[in-house]
C-alpha cells in the first residue's frame, strides 16, 4: 500500500470524486496550469479539463459568488483559496451569501472553500493565519480542520459530497510532513465527529489541526512521568462533538482546550463553555485554554516560535492542572 | 465635469421589435407591478400589515418586465430590490408575494426573510441579498455551469447603479468577460443610490462605460421606453446565448419615491420628480398602443382592474396564511433531508 502525504490525500479525495461526479470541478488562482500554489491540484488540469479545472483571475469574492451560483443550479465546486488568508476578500461572499441561502429560501449551496492555513512555516501575518474563528459565529457553515492523511482524504470527500457550504481548513505545516497508508476503499470521515488520538486517565487535552501533534509529543513526555494523558482531535469545530467533548471531560475530569487560532473568541471558548454547562459536576479543576497570544502571526522565527503553542507550554500546563 | 464618452446609443430602429401579443403581455405586467408595489408601500405597510422595510421601483417598471419577456424558461434570473416584474414574469404568483412581504410561511422564504429578498430555485430566481453587487458573481457562477455543461442558458442580473462601486461588481464582471460567460448584466440607473447623486457615485456620467474596462459592450438605453428596453435586452440575451460572452445594458431611469417607504426623498429636487413623471413608462407605453390602435382607453381601463383585482385577492388569500411557528425559528439552517 502506498504512503501518501496529507496534501496528496487532499488532492487524491478531490481527483476521486471528480472522476466519480462530473458536477464537481475546481477553481481558483492558479490552479490551473500551475497545478496550485502547494500542487494540490497538480495533474487536474490535464486530466479534466479547462472546463472543470479553472485559473481565475485574483479575485476570491468572485470565486467564492461563481462556486456559489453554480452550485445554485446543480454543480459541486470545490474552491481554492491560495492561502486560507485570502478567505477574507470573499468574507462576505461566504457568510451573507452561502450560509444563509438555505435559511432563507431553501435553496442548498453545496460549496467547499478550502485552502492552506496555520503557522510555522514563517509565512508572517499574511500566510499562516487560523481564520476559523472568524466563520466559527456564522450558522449555516460547517467548517472542518484535518490533522491525518485519512483524515484529510476522508473530509474532502465528505465537504464535497455534502448538501451545505464547508470550509476546508487545511494546515500548510502537515502538508508534506503527515503522511501514511491509507485503504484504496472509498472512504469518508464524517462531519462533526471527533476522533480520539490516545486514551488516557488523568487529563483530556481537546485539539484541532498541527496542534494535534504537539499534544501527542506532550502526552508522550507526560507519560514519563506517569501522567496518563487522552488527546481528543475534534477534526470538525462547526459542528463540535459535544458528545465526544463531554466524553473525555467526564472521564478524566480535568481538561486543556488548545488551538492555533489566537485566543480571544477562539473556538476554544466554545468548548470551554459547553463543558463548564453540561459536565460542570464532573470537573476536578479548571479548564485551561492555550492558544496563541491576541497579536498577528509574526515572521521571524523567534517571535513566530513563542507565538505558537509549543509541546514544553503544554507539558507545563497540565503538569500544573494535574497537580491542581 | 467629464466629457461623455462615445458610448454607441441606438436611437432607434430597433433589432427586435414586440408584436401586439407581447406588447399586452408588457403592459399587463407592467400594471400589476405598479399595482401591487402601490398596494404594498401605499397600503399594507402604511396600515402596519407588513412591517420592516419596503422597496418599491415605481417609475422602472419597464426595465425588469421588458427584460424578463425574453427570458426561457430554463434561463437563471438574479434581480435586484427594484425588479419585482422579475418575479412576476418569472411566474411567482402575487399570492406567495404578498405572503412573502407579510411574513407568513406562504411566502417565499417562510417568514426568514422580508420583502424583495426572495428567490426560488423552483423558478431559477436567486434571492437577492442587501450587500449590493454580491449577486454579479453569483450570476457569473450560473452561467459558468451553462457553459460546463454546454447548456444554451443564460444567467440576467440586475443592479442598481450605486451597486456598480462595489468590489463584487467589478471581479463578477471581470471573471464572467474573462471566461466569455453567457451573462447579461443590467443596471437599473435611476440616479439616486439611496440619497447619493450619481456624481458623488462615480465620476462617470454612464455605468456603460465600464464595460469598456471589461472588453465587452455597454450600451445606454432609455429605461422609461419599454421597446427600447425589450430591443436592447433582446440582443444582448442573444449574444450571450450564443456563446459571444457577457453584455453591460445600462437603463437610464429615475427612482419616482425614496429609498425605502421611509424616506421622503427630500433630497430630490422637486422638478426632477416632475420632471420624470412626464416621462412614466406606463403612461408613455399606454399612449403609444393607444395611438397605434392596438388598445383603447376602455381596454386599458379594464386592465388596470384586472390587476387591482388580482391583487385584491391576494392580499386576502395572504391574510388568513398562518405565520411560521416559533419552533420553525432554528430549522433549516442546515439540510434536514427532503
Amino acid at each position: 500500500m502506498p504512503v501518501t502525504t496529507y496534501l496528496d490525500a487532499i488532492k487524491d479525495g478531490i481527483w476521486e470524486e471528480m472522476e466519480k461526479d462530473d458536477r464537481v470541478f475546481v477553481l481558483g488562482e492558479d490552479v490551473g496550469i500551475y497545478g496550485g500554489a502547494f500542487k494540490v491540484t497538480k495533474g487536474m488540469l490535464d486530466r479534466f479539463g479547462p472546463m472543470r479545472v479553472i485559473d481565475t483571475p485574483i479575485s476570491e469574492s468572485a470565486i467564492v459568488g461563481a462556486a456559489i451560483g453554480a452550485a445554485l443550479v446543480g454543480m459541486r465546486p470545490v474552491a481554492e483559496m491560495q492561502f486560507i488568508d485570502f478567505i477574507s476578500c470573499c468574507f462576505d461572499q461566504i457568510v451573507n451569501f452561502a450560509a444563509k441561502c438555505r435559511y432563507r429560501w431553501g435553496a442548498g449551496v453545496p460549496i467547499v472553500v478550502r485552502g492552506p492555513c496555520g503557522g510555522g512555516v514563517h509565512g508572517g501575518p499574511f500566510h499562516s493565519q487560523n481564520p476559523e474563528s472568524y466563520f466559527f459565529n456564522v450558522p449555516g457553515l460547517k467548517i472542518v480542520c484535518p490533522s491525518t492523511a485519512y483524515d484529510a482524504k476522508g473530509l474532502i470527500k465528505a465537504a464535497i459530497r455534502d448538501p451545505d457550504p464547508v470550509l476546508y481548513f487545511e494546515h500548510k505545516f502537515l502538508y508534506r510532513r503527515i503522511k501514511e497508508d491509507l485503504p484504496t476503499d472509498d472512504f469518508v470521515v464524517p462531519i462533526g465527529k471527533a476522533a480520539l488520538r490516545r486514551e488516557g486517565d488523568d487529563l483530556s487535552i481537546i485539539t484541532y489541526g498541527a496542534m494535534v501533534y504537539k499534544a501527542l509529543e506532550a502526552a508522550e513526555e507526560l507519560s514519563k512521568t506517569g501522567l496518563d494523558v487522552e488527546v481528543l482531535d475534534l477534526r470538525s469545530i462547526l459542528p463540535l462533538d459535544e458528545e465526544a467533548i463531554l466524553a473525555t471531560a467526564k472521564k478524566t475530569s480535568k481538561v486543556i482546550v488548545l488551538h492555533e487560532a489566537t485566543m480571544t473568541g477562539g473556538p476554544g471558548g466554545e468548548v470551554v463553555a459547553r463543558i463548564a454547562e453540561k459536565a460542570f459536576e464532573y470537573l476536578d479543576g479548571p479548564i485551561v485554554r492555550i492558544a496563541p497570544p491576541d497579536t498577528p502571526v509574526p515572521y521571524s522565527p523567534t517571535l513566530e516560535e513563542a507565538f505558537l503553542p509549543q509541546t514544553r507550554d503544554i507539558v507545563a500546563a497540565a503538569r500544573k492542572l494535574a497537580a491542581y | 465635469m467629464v466629457e461623455r464618452q462615445a458610448v454607441p446609443v441606438r436611437k432607434s430602429r430597433f433589432a427586435h421589435v414586440p408584436d401586439d401579443g407581447a406588447k399586452l403581455k408588457m403592459l399587463h405586467f407592467m400594471k400589476l407591478v405598479r399595482e401591487i408595489e402601490d398596494r404594498i408601500e401605499r397600503k399594507l405597510y402604511r396600515q402596519g400589515r407588513i412591517v420592516g422595510g419596503v422597496y418599491v421601483g415605481r417609475g422602472q417598471e419597464a426595465i425588469s418586465v421588458g427584460t424578463a419577456i425574453h427570458m426561457e424558461k430554463d434561463d437563471v434570473v438574479a434581480p435586484s430590490h427594484r425588479d419585482m416584474g422579475v418575479f412576476l414574469m418569472r411566474g411567482i404568483t402575487p399570492r406567495r408575494i404578498i405572503a412573502q412581504y407579510m411574513g407568513r410561511r406562504a411566502g417565499l422564504t417562510r417568514g426568514r426573510d422580508g420583502n424583495m429578498h426572495m428567490g426560488d430555485m423552483d423558478y431559477n430566481v436567486i434571492a437577492f441579498v442587501s450587500h449590493l453587487g454580491d449577486n454579479v458573481p453569483v450570476a457569473a457562477g450560473a452561467a459558468l455551469a451553462f457553459t460546463q455543461r454546454g447548456e444554451k442558458r443564460v444567467a440576467l442580473c440586475y443592479n442598481g447603479e450605486g451597486a456598480t462601486s462595489r468590489g463584487d461588481w467589478h471581479e463578477g464582471l471581470n471573471l464572467a468577460s474573462v471566461h466569455k460567460l453567457p451573462v447579461v448584466y443590467f443596471i437599473n440607473n435611476n440616479a439616486y443610490a439611496y440619497s447619493t447623486p450619481m456624481e458623488l457615485q462615480m465620476a462617470i456620467p454612464d455605468v456603460a462605460i465600464r464595460a469598456s474596462s471589461y472588453g465587452i459592450p455597454g450600451e445606454i438605453v432609455d429605461g422609461n421606453d419599454i421597446v427600447a428596453v425589450y430591443d436592447a435586452a433582446k440582443r444582448a440575451i442573444d449574444r450571450a446565448r450564443s456563446g459571444l460572452g457577457p453584455s453591460l445594458v445600462e437603463f437610464k431611469t429615475f427612482r419616482m419615491t425614496g429609498h425605502s417607504a421611509h424616506d421622503d426623498a427630500g433630497y430630490v429636487p422637486p422638478a426632477l420628480f416632475e420632471e420624470w413623471q412626464r416621462k412614466d413608462p406606463i403612461l408613455r407605453f399606454e399612449k403609444a398602443l393607444v395611438d397605434e390602435g392596438v388598445l383603447t382607453p376602455a381596454r386599458i381601463e379594464e386592465m388596470q382592474k384586472e390587476c387591482a383585482a388580482m391583487i385584491d385577492d391576494a392580499v386576502d388569500w395572504a391574510e388568513q396564511q398562518p405565520f411560521p411557528a416559533p419552533e420553525e425559528v432554528t430549522r433549516d439552517v442546515y439540510y434536514e433531508g427532503k
